[in-house]
């Protein structure tokens, strides 16, 4: 038997299935973090976490607020600082980027910056922080975010952060680090990846009593289809107990 | 070398490398001196009206509010800030009017708590102009070329974004690998704030845990005004020199303030103060509860250790050690609303 779970629980569960022990991930605020803990927790004790104020390797005792928390260095390896931890990124040491989103396009682009015009805003939000960083310098970057056919869009108002740009080796062309990129997109309604010859956003699996429809009338641009579409586990009664642990006063989990 | 690429954002804060050596010869001095002053006193002699600023920390993270309030207090104006995850530091400063200029890596928000009311709403106003956007690194990068007297570094990040066509950076066939590569011009702020565990009376300082990009800042900073949890004896810096994160020539003023960084978290000290952010959250919804704030909080306090009073006293203090320490579960009020 199933226990009833939230979407955002379900996010952070197969985010969190993402990611391999003995692997690298850099890891933003909120969502993010529920997933590399509870994977730290579960299936990846030895995953190495890294936050851009300069927690490497930390034990995360319980969510923290901020990406700069004393628990982002709780029982770490180290307690560095951002020039330190940015230089490993660009150097090729972090595998997974962990991201969340306002808007996306369908090559990964993020905005995270305006809705609007960039000098006249509609609403301002907080900018790239560190996202910027990790889109261009992980090896493989990881979307989390709520999907509608407004966040979902075929345009961005502003790139904030770089997907595959305007497709295949955009992101060469411009400079970036080679071999990079979005490597998946987990919304409340399914898991995507990216097709390889055209680099666009791809449905690979839905999460439980979500139809590919539901998945695509919540989307601004045409979504291709993975030739099997499967469907993703929902959290255990395990998985969401840890979650509770990690998260005890539902800053995240409760939405 | 050709440049491929050049930002549309205003260049704030950069210096001909030169220019910088000779500003540095001329007002810094190398003289081991005690730097001890009043905040009132070290506030009314580095932080000019139009002054381009930066906070060391992280936005809400060992931040030197003792030093906001005063700036307050004293009514700075038309001062730039360098967004540099600016959180509360950045929100407050905003609201508040002293600054209306911004070069954004990070503001407007509160991470977990969500947006900044008052600063988002004066920078979609236009009262708060964005002059620049940027990301993280290249902030704390342009900070490193400062430090390190050059006029920028090279970085990967930004390439083929808007951001950095919003920045005040370029691009540029690299010589060596022949692929475009992104320039950030060295970023020296007239001043700087910044809160620290410990530090002698010559500015000689030491800090706990992550030290964010503060190594490079308070390196590139013109004037350094440094607040401290406590002034220790230079014997205690000298027996452990390897310790020591900032050192005493790039300090221009120490001032002891226990729990300056309140109700920011001070690493091993005190947690976030989120009964208090939660206060200035709901406040800040409204310019009538912003006046109110800086009423209650600022102008109507005399001394810091007043404030501390104001906001709960010895036995709040006392929690937020405790909270810090995993030995008091984290009570959030801004949570409460945010599940309304």
């Amino acid at each position: 038997m199933t226990e009833a779970y939230n979407p955002t629980q379900l996010l952070a569960c197969v985010a969190s299935g993402l990611l391999e022990d003995n692997s690298s991930v850099f890891v933003g605020t909120g969502m993010p973090m529920i997933a590399a803990m509870l994977a730290q927790r579960t299936h990846a004790p030895n995953l190495l976490i890294i936050f851009e104020a300069g927690g490497i390797g930390p034990q995360v005792p319980v969510l923290p607020i901020s990406v700069g928390d004393s628990r982002t260095f709780h029982r770490a390896v180290s307690a560095s600082g951002m020039h330190d931890v940015m230089s490993a990124s660009q150097a090729g040491y972090v595998d997974y980027g962990f991201l969340g989103a306002a808007q996306i396009d369908p090559y990964g682009n993020i905005n995270t910056t305006v809705i609007g015009e960039w000098e006249h805003p509609t609403v301002r939000f907080p900018g790239s922080g560190g996202a910027n960083d990790v889109g261009s310098l992980c090896w493989r970057t990881i979307i989390v975010m709520r999907q509608d056919p407004r966040r979902f869009v075929e345009t961005l108002d502003f790139v904030t952060t770089p997907g595959y740009l305007d497709g295949p080796g955009a992101r060469e062309r411009a400079g970036l680090p080679a071999h990079t990129g979005p490597y998946r997109v987990i919304t409340q309604l399914g898991l995507f990846d990216f097709e390889e010859t055209t680099k666009r956003m791809r449905l690979v699996a839905t999460h439980p009593g979500i139809s590919v429809n539901d998945v695509q009338d919540a989307s601004g641009f045409e979504l291709l289809l993975a030739d099997e579409v499967g469907t993703t586990n929902p959290p255990s009664a395990e998985t969401l107990a840890t979650m509770r642990e990690i998260d005890p006063t539902e800053m995240v989990i409760g939405k | 070398m050709e440049v491929l690429q050049t930002g549309e954002g205003e260049l704030i804060g950069w210096h001909d490398p030169d220019d910088h050596r000779a500003w540095v010869a001329e007002h810094k001095s190398r003289a081991l001196k005690d730097k001890r002053t009043t905040l009132k006193d070290a506030v009314d002699a580095y932080v000019d009206d139009g002054a381009l600023m930066a906070c060391g920390g992280f936005g809400h993270i060992r931040v030197s509010m003792a030093a906001i309030y005063e700036i307050i207090r004293q009514g700075k104006q038309n001062l730039t800030l360098c967004g540099k995850t600016a959180v509360h530091d950045g929100d407050i400063l905003i609201a508040s009017g002293c600054v209306n200029r911004v070069e954004v890596a990070y503001a407007f928000g509160h991470e977990l708590r969500g947006l900044s009311p008052a600063s988002r709403r004066a920078a979609e106003s236009g009262r708060c102009e964005v002059v620049a956007d940027i990301s993280n690194a290249s902030f704390q990068w342009r900070f490193l070329a400062a430090a390190m007297g050059l006029p920028f570094v090279p970085t990967r990040v930004m390439l083929g974004t808007d951001t950095l066509k919003r920045s005040s950076a370029k691009v540029v066939e690299d010589p060596f690998s022949g692929k475009p590569i992104c320039l950030l011009p060295a970023c020296y702020p007239d001043v700087v704030l910044m809160h620290v565990h410990r530090c002698d009376k010559y500015g000689n300082a030491q800090i706990d845990g992550i030290g964010v990009e503060d190594f490079e800042l308070a390196r590139a900073a013109r004037r350094l005004i440094m607040t401290t949890e406590e002034v220790i004896e230079n014997d205690r810096i000298r027996e452990s020199p390897q310790d020591t994160f900032i050192p005493y020539y790039v300090v221009d003023a120490v001032i002891e303030v226990p729990y300056g960084s309140h109700p920011t978290l001070m690493p091993g000290r005190y947690y976030f103060d989120e009964e208090h952010i939660g206060e200035w959250l709901r406040l800040s919804k409204t310019e009538e509860g912003v006046a109110a704030y800086f009423d209650r909080y600022v102008h109507q306090v005399e001394t810091f250790a007043e404030y501390l009073e104001l906001v709960g006293g010895a036995e709040k203090l006392e929690h937020l050690r405790k909270v810090e320490h995993l030995e008091a579960p984290l009570e959030a009020p801004w949570l409460e609303e945010k599940r309304k």
